[in-house]
């Protein structure tokens, strides 16, 4: 069984070879035949019991660039929607012969209890699982991050991150930390208390509550979405409030140095976390986010499932 | 029921090596040659010889979630585990909030037959936590309810709960509060730690558990009533009933065998086996919970015995069940942390798990010391054999055990209930 649930399952070395291969992926993606024929009569199964625009169609692309057969499995309309158990959803999939099932779920560690159980014994990628993880969104962040803000190869030594906003919900961020500093980046969070998990200090991060005064520093700023139901929760007291202190604006961004970005996964709320000024400007990389995404995930896949023995994720 | 038995070559619980007759229900004999004319003998050399033991804290599921437990199959699991006297927990379907819903679980106990089946009665109507429910019919009934519990739901009203307190005085009655403040806890899966964090999950907090405690020791202090604290988790709660109990304030408390071995870790796994309510805590709560039962700060072991059917068990952790089985491994998993460990010897052991327990449940028959003329409700154990945890071979109708697999020392060989075995 080899599988992408965690970011905490990689070494840095296979980390490295993902963003590597990812270059490979990009680069043959953008020559003449977009198409390449590593994944040939393999099946892959994206089984997306929540709601999921780009990470679906990413890993649907990168699937169809290795040339495998996708069957695109969603909430709604299929068995999930009628209260199928995961457990019934693994076997009916296991029993089609699927080799890999990249699955989109709200419960945090419904990836890892696929993995894990005698259901399915395909590879099992997780693109997002309740306030868990996204590794492959932090694989593609990563690529991101090295492509502009490094010479290109290597890891992320020395470069500042900020992630900023609503981390205590956000699967982005989890992955995002653990894969950062993998790589060797120094990663501050900079939210309300309230939006920070219990034991933070124990993360191998930097906090501040202070926006201000981190942006100068950092040369990625990664901003979370923010959800509008959190101010009922009592996170924080208004929308307005919170763009005041943690959103990023014109005003923030011309304080980041030459050359820093600004990122976000997607899907974001213009005027509340980021103001359309800077999700369209030249430091935004958002759009490029989400083209790095089909190659990070297309290495992803190469990785996971071409030949055998696979080359990542072997402790998984 | 004239059964006669001899116990030949055990060892009571303050470590005197002697036989036990056991005669028409009762005690009828404790020392060397014994007249055996007549009786069955059972060789338990090496043996302990425990009071037979006591579950404050009992689902047995029964009426309205037959699939998961019955009085019946309950019995049997409480046997296999050394228990003679469970409690029924209210939280049934329909709740026990009424005579006619105690009587019932009573009878089906007696029915039955293997041990004796003490109802727990709900504190509140349908255990909203609004409406006192009926406990002066249901303390009159045959039934005779004493605990009363919302367990599953904590009596969260400081009002209703002081008014339960004072109320339940006029019988003698003792409230059993499941501490838990539920606005703290919306939507909670495991402990809130460094785990719960990085999994992902929603964080039950010890706080929520510990405020309430620190509320309802003081409510009690002020109307002079008796409260018990249900499954004690966290090293503050312990600090709190520490506290009050010094300062004189009429509380109990129990703590899980569960909680007394596993910690939140587990959850690692995301094997919703190990989804429990109140959650698995730290190795610093274990011990610290350890450290309280063998002080007596924490008075006895309850199981919460909690079945539940496989599929809300094989599913995402956040949609599945709380709750773990108990009673087959309970006095296993408190010989291997309490026993074993130095902490307990077994006189403490027959205190925490049977004597204590009947004392606060006003079980009057059960929870006595060995001795003649009192009722042959004993429990024998094996401290020299182990065992391996199937959860294929369990009695409970669930099998929902986070031991599987486990080996423990401490085998229950014998079970006799009204003197007869088992």
């Amino acid at each position: 069984m080899r599988h992408l649930l965690s970011i905490s399952d990689l070494s840095k070395d296979e980390a490295v070879l993902i963003l590597d291969t990812a270059i490979e992926m990009a680069r043959a993606s953008d020559g003449p035949m977009k198409k390449l024929p590593t994944l040939r009569g393999r099946t892959i199964v994206n089984l997306f019991a929540e709601d999921s625009t780009r990470t679906r169609i990413s890993f649907e692309a990168a699937a169809k660039r290795l040339s495998a057969d996708v069957i695109n499995f969603g909430a709604k309309g299929s068995s999930l929607s009628k209260g199928e158990s995961l457990k019934d959803t693994a076997l009916t999939l296991q029993a089609m012969g699927a080799d890999a099932v990249i699955i989109r779920h709200s419960a945090s560690g419904a990836p890892v209890r696929l993995a894990d159980s005698a259901w399915m014994s395909g590879s099992v990628i997780n693109a997002g699982d309740g306030t868990h993880e996204h590794p492959s969104q932090a694989l593609l962040d990563a690529f991101t991050i090295r492509k502009h803000c490094t010479k290109g190869g290597g890891d992320l030594a020395g470069l500042r991150i900020g992630i900023v906003g609503d981390v205590l919900h956000s699967r982005v961020a989890r992955s995002n930390v653990l894969l950062l500093s993998l790589l060797g980046a120094h990663v501050t969070l900079i939210a309300p208390p309230t939006l920070l998990p219990f034991g933070v200090e124990s993360w191998p991060v930097g906090i501040s509550y202070d926006f201000d005064s981190v942006i100068p520093s950092l040369d990625a700023v990664m901003m979370l979405r923010v959800q509008q139901e959190r101010m009922s929760d009592l996170f924080f007291p208004n929308a307005r409030e919170y763009s005041r202190y943690f959103g990023l604006n014109r005003d923030r961004m011309l304080m980041m140095k030459p050359n820093s970005i600004v990122m976000h996964p997607g899907p974001m709320n213009r005027g509340l976390e980021i103001t359309a000024d800077v999700a369209d400007s030249a430091r935004s990389v958002i759009v490029e986010q989400v083209s790095n995404g089909v190659s990070v995930r297309m290495a992803i896949l190469y990785l996971l499932l071409a030949g055998a023995p696979s080359e990542i994720g072997a402790n998984a | 029921m004239s059964k006669s038995y001899i116990l030949k070559g055990g060892l009571l619980p303050n470590g005197t090596k002697s036989d036990i007759a056991i005669k028409d229900g009762l005690i009828s004999g404790i020392g060397t040659s014994l007249d055996a004319s007549g009786s069955e003998i059972f060789d338990i050399a090496n043996c302990v010889v425990l009071p037979g033991l006591v579950d404050l804290h009992t689902h047995l599921r029964e009426p309205g979630r037959e699939d998961a437990e019955t009085v019946l199959s309950g019995s049997r699991a409480a046997v296999k585990g050394g228990f003679t006297a469970i409690s029924a927990m209210a939280n049934t379907s329909p709740v026990a909030d009424t005579a006619g819903v105690v009587e019932q679980v009573f009878r089906l106990g007696q029915e039955a037959g293997l041990c004796d089946v003490f109802p727990v009665g709900a504190v509140t109507q349908g255990l909203e936590g609004e409406k006192l429910s009926e406990m002066g019919a249901m303390a009159n009934s045959i039934a005779r309810v004493r605990v009363f519990s919302d367990d599953g739901h904590c009596v969260s009203d400081p009002l209703v709960m002081r008014r339960a307190l004072e109320y339940v005085k006029q019988f003698g009655g003792v409230i059993a509060q499941h501490a838990q403040e539920p606005r703290l806890t919306v939507g909670a899966q495991m402990n809130e730690g460094i785990i719960s964090a990085k999994l992902g999950l929603k964080g039950w907090p010890a706080i929520a558990e510990e405020s309430i405690i620190a509320r309802d020791v003081l409510i009690a202090e002020h109307v002079s009533s008796r409260l018990h604290i249900c499954h004690v988790t966290t090293a503050g709660g312990v600090e709190i009933i520490r506290w009050a109990k010094a300062r004189g304030i009429d509380v109990t408390a129990e703590v899980t065998p569960h909680h007394l071995l596993l910690t939140d870790d587990l959850a690692c796994s995301y094997d919703p086996i190990y989804k429990v309510n109140p959650p698995l805590r730290t190795q610093k709560d274990v011990m610290a919970l350890r450290e309280a039962l063998a002080e007596g700060i924490i008075d006895i072991v309850a199981t919460d015995h909690a079945p539940h059917p496989a599929e809300t068990k094989e599913c995402e952790w956040q949609e599945a069940s709380f709750g773990m089985l108990g009673l087959e491994t309970a006095l296993s998993i408190v010989m291997a942390t309490m026993v074993d460990t130095g902490l307990m010897n077994w006189e403490q052991v027959a205190d925490r798990l049977s004597i204590a327990p009947a004392r606060i449940g006003g079980y009057s028959d059960h929870g006595q010391e060995i001795a003649i003329g009192k009722s042959a409700h004993l429990s024998v154990i094996n401290p020299t054999a182990s065992w391996k945890v199937d959860r294929d071979l369990v009695a409970s109708r669930s099998r929902n055990t986070p031991f599987h697999g486990m080996e423990f020392p401490g085998v229950v060989t014998h079970a006799f209930f009204k003197g007869v075995k088992r």
